[in-house]
């Protein structure tokens, strides 16, 4: 591990379970954003004008798919051999998954990106 | 058992001895259709979905036949409507789906070095309730009774039942019956990638089929419980005029669109993934190679999986949603090309960088290939809401969809087959054959569906039985339908070589020389144990990594090589690392699975045909027979605590709570319910946003704040007190812990009770508005789930007082009490909801 990960994160296990969390918070912004828009146009009965809701939810988002994506690459740097991390070892295992969380941070953010673009495009409810 | 030991031949042929006849299954006519064994089940299931195929193939013919010419009256538009909406459910329901299950539950044991998965009595189950659900439906067409709907069901055509007859009922409870299955498969599945992978095999070295089927039966848990939701709903609309999707009484149709398409798109990837997952076993097997980019794969599985869920609005771009909404769905739809891309490009690369070998099953898999990009890019010019403005329901959709389908399902399906057919028979199918229909299946298909993308746009709608001539598309849907029957000759062929295979020879032992354990076993044999002893796995591919694996494998030089207390066993191993946990014992060949399926299939078939009273019967039948099953089948007190499996290690042959897979089962049994009750909560609340009759005048007070306020607090106090037993009776209190199940019982009973007391005293009619009606249904959905509770404390209280359940051997408690969790969350959510939800808003 090299220098720079704080030691909260150093502790970190890597499991099945923060695997899912960058895709997991794409869905989670994803059903914020349609929730946002059905529940504001339907009860406000108008596209919010400056969606400093819908803004902070997406930035919150964003940093949250970005510090896992970090931890990921930062844990994905543990010593070990070169990939493609094949060998039943703890080393091999844990650098596995945390590539993995790598490339779905990456895919994650991505998601994010796309659906926060139509609030920039599209004005109104209509 | 030392390595020594197995030196000694006598002692292997002892121990194979011994394997072979705790392993035999049942012989006889009648009673060798109680076995459970998945290398039986497997082959029955996998041979039940492909008939289903067959059958839906036909039907497509018939409306190809219907459709060859303007103007035609082969059949009229009534039979036509029944033939598309079957052969859209058949293909849907009764193969696509259980195939992917069918399939896994055949070769998940081999591949994870397993003897079998953890529940083997539950696949059989799963099986029945798919036969008996299947010939249900399906059989209906021979009464002209079949659903016509369409596979999708839009009320309120199919809910006014002067508008559609009991067709509408088969789909909605045939195909419910069907989806028990799904659930029950995919949790044998989940348990069985996370808990039973050989020691050695951590999650990096998992097969890419397992990981594939981990993250498809996961999607199962979220993709089925919302249409079961919707059933639900649809039903009580039907049969009690509960006015769900009534516009003229508050409802909104929509609500079945969304639920219905929360479950139908990510089906399509359901269905996709497992077939792209043969893939993924055969290309390294034929690139001599091992795949490129493993954590890419596991990327595009988990990325699709996700993105597949934000995709379902796309279906329903024309029903005049705000443009906004719109465009986040159009936006997902576009991003789940980016794994998609990913996964397709893996496969090429590995091609690429390897070796190559010609075989059939690789000219299927790089034909579909072909095929499915096709169906993925008209995919994403269907994405973009205002060419779907355009092309919607019209033939250009018709064949996005085929070339989808067949191009990602059905040709990786034969595929498999021919890549498969000799781990399971010992015989290779025929290279002629198989080319030959492959090169009829491909032109076929590309005959059949290219020019519907034109005739769509030329203007031909969907699911029409007929076309006038001026419309000026006969040509095209002649070229259609003679691809249609090149195609079906295609399929004729692989059936005929199939057909052959009995007569053929036996070949030899891995004929592809593949390097993954399902090919450890030798077919040829009669050994039914899957795998002769469990291997120490240290590769991702051991037979061609690791030094004689498939003699240390005979030779019995593994784990467990033995069954010396006549027990049917597996191992169970961590879910991270496959350390091994505990030897567990499987369940054996018995009609208790077959019989509560037929039970539980009486309870959906009857209230088909409205017999309540019959149904009411079957179901304390159901109940009756499940009970039995786990009193006689589960968490069994072995005769011993330990035993050895080999190098001097010991497993206990007991554990209970998140290491034993009951456990788990429970844990991802009740992640299905509690999406199928977030279903029905997305309908309050998607009734609340759109309408503003929600709830009407002179109801919004009901069903007031008491009740719903006891009904929480009771079952907060049933949970609480369930936890407090759990850990008394861990302490080893055992009777503190049998008076707070006493406790438990009469909280939960406090629970049912105040709960359907609200909207009762408060005099909601559910037939009035659908404010009261879905007040009712979550009211009803907690109260049973309380009720549940009660069996389910009862059952615990007797397992203790009969001695089967003590302070070391305590899964039935620690099962209940997962249950318990979920209950309480369900009693929040339902009790805030219809509580206090109408004071906030």
């Amino acid at each position: 591990m090299k220098r720079g990960l704080p030691g909260w994160a150093r502790r970190l296990r890597v499991t099945l379970w923060t695997l899912i969390v960058p895709p997991t918070t794409w869905a989670v912004h994803f059903l914020f954003s349609y929730l946002w828009a059905s529940i504001s146009c339907a009860k406000v009965g108008a596209f919010a004008t400056v969606p400093v809701l819908f803004l902070i939810g997406t930035i919150l988002a964003l940093i949250v798919i970005a510090a896992s994506g970090w931890i990921a690459w930062m844990q994905s740097r543990t010593p070990g051999d070169a990939p493609p991390h094949q060998d039943s070892t703890d080393v091999d295992r844990l650098r596995f998954l945390a590539k993995s969380t790598l490339l779905l941070s990456g895919l994650s953010f991505v998601g994010v990106v796309f659906t926060a673009l139509p609030v920039v495009f599209i004005g109104d409810c209509r | 058992m030392s390595l020594h030991a197995q030196d000694d031949p006598e002692l292997r042929r002892a121990q194979e001895e011994r394997l072979r006849a705790v392993w035999a299954p049942p012989q006889g006519l009648f009673l060798r259709w109680s076995d459970t064994n998945n290398d039986r089940v497997g082959v029955w299931y996998t041979l039940t979905a492909f008939a289903f195929m067959l059958f839906a193939g036909v039907l497509a013919l018939i409306m190809r036949t219907q459709l060859a010419a303007p103007d035609n009256d082969l059949v009229s538009a009534n039979t036509f409507n029944q033939l598309f909406t079957l052969h859209g459910s058949m293909m849907m329901f009764l193969f696509a789906v259980p195939m992917f299950e069918a399939v896994s539950i055949l070769i998940l044991p081999q591949l994870l070095g397993a003897r079998d998965l953890p529940f083997p009595r539950l696949s059989a189950f799963g099986y029945w309730s798919f036969l008996i659900g299947g010939v249900f439906v399906s059989g209906s067409i021979f009464f002209n009774a079949a659903p016509d709907g369409g596979w999708f069901m839009y009320p309120p055509l199919t809910t006014r039942t002067d508008l559609s007859g009991l067709g509408a009922d088969i789909w909605m409870l045939g195909l419910s019956f069907i989806e028990v299955s799904s659930v029950a498969a995919a949790v044998e599945l989940i348990v069985g990638v996370l808990k039973c992978r050989p020691p050695g095999m951590r999650l990096n070295l998992m097969p890419l089929y397992a990981w594939y089927i981990l993250v498809v039966a996961v999607m199962i848990l979220f993709a089925f419980p919302p249409l079961i939701a919707g059933d639900i709903l649809f039903e009580m609309e039907r049969l009690l005029n509960w006015p769900f999707f009534d516009a003229s009484r508050g409802g909104d149709p929509l609500l079945w669109q969304h639920l219905f398409w929360i479950f139908g798109h990510p089906e399509v990837y359901i269905i996709f993934l497992p077939s792209i997952a043969l893939f993924a076993m055969l290309v390294p097997t034929f690139a001599r190679r091992h795949l490129l980019g493993y954590p890419w794969i596991v990327l595009a599985a988990v990325g699709t999986a996700f993105l597949s869920f934000g995709l379902w609005v796309h279906h329903m771009f024309t029903t005049g949603l705000p443009k906004i909404s719109l465009a986040f769905f159009s936006a997902a739809s576009e991003a789940v090309v980016i794994p998609t891309g990913v996964q397709i490009f893996v496969f090429i690369a590995t091609l690429w960088a390897g070796r190559v070998v010609w075989s059939t099953p690789l000219l299927f898999a790089s034909g579909s290939l072909a095929i499915f990009v096709i169906g993925g890019l008209t995919g994403v010019m269907v994405a973009v809401a205002p060419f779907d403005w355009q092309a919607h329901d019209t033939y250009f959709v018709v064949a996005h969809l085929h070339y989808v389908l067949i191009g990602g399902t059905l040709m990786p399906l034969f595929a498999g087959l021919y890549y498969y057919w000799p781990m399971i028979t010992g015989k290779k199918l025929s290279d002629r054959l198989g080319r030959t229909a492959f090169w009829m299946l491909f032109i076929g298909a590309n005959l059949t569906f290219f020019p519907m993308h034109f005739s769509g746009l030329e203007g031909m709608p969907r699911r029409v039985f007929t076309y006038p001539a001026e419309l000026g598309i006969g040509g095209l849907n002649l070229a259609s339908t003679l691809g249609a029957y090149l195609f079906a000759a295609g399929v004729a062929v692989i059936c005929v070589d199939l057909a052959l295979s009995p007569r053929r020879a036996v070949g030899k032992r891995n004929p592809w020389d593949a390097g993954t354990l399902e090919w450890v076993e030798d077919p040829g044999d009669d050994t039914h144990w899957g795998v002769r002893c469990v291997p120490l796995v240290t590769s991702r591919y051991p037979l061609w990594d690791q030094k004689d694996f498939v003699k240390k494998v005979d030779e019995g030089r593994f784990f467990l090589p033995d069954a010396e207390e006549g027990r049917r066993e597996t191992i169970v191993t961590t879910v991270l690392d496959a350390r091994p946990l505990s030897v567990i014992r499987l369940g054996t060949p018995s009609f208790k699975p077959m019989l509560t399926s037929v039970a539980l299939g009486g309870v959906f078939i009857l209230t088909t045909y409205h017999l309540y009273w019959a149904a009411l019967v079957c179901g304390f039948a159901t109940l009756a027979m499940v009970l039995w099953w786990l009193w006689t089948g589960t968490a069994e007190i072995p005769e011993k605590e330990c035993k050895p499996i080999g190098h001097g290690i010991e497993l206990p042959l007991y554990v209970s709570g998140s290491s034993s897979p009951g456990w788990w089962a429970m844990f991802i049994t009740m992640m299905a319910d509690a999406t199928a009750f977030s279903g029905l909560v997305f309908g309050y609340y998607f009734f609340w946003t759109r309408h503003d009759d929600f709830p009407p005048e002179g109801m919004d007070a009901a069903p007031g704040m008491f009740w719903p306020l006891v009904a929480m607090g009771g079952s907060l106090a049933s949970w609480a007190v369930t936890v407090a037993a759990r850990e008394v009776h861990a302490r080893g209190g055992v009777g503190a812990a049998r008076m707070l199940l006493v406790a438990g019982i009469a909280l939960s009973a406090v629970g049912v009770y105040a709960g359907l007391a609200g909207p009762w005293l408060a005099g909601m009619d559910p037939e009035a508005h659908v404010y009261p009606a879905i007040v009712w249904t979550l009211a009803v959905w907690t109260a049973a789930h309380s009720g549940v509770a009660i069996i389910m404390m009862g059952y615990t209280l007797a397992r203790s007082l009969a001695g089967r359940m003590t302070p070391r051997h305590d899964a039935e408690i620690r099962n209940i009490t997962v249950y318990m969790h979920f209950l309480a969350l369900t009693a929040v959510v339902t009790y805030a909801t219809i509580g206090l939800f109408p004071e906030v808003a």
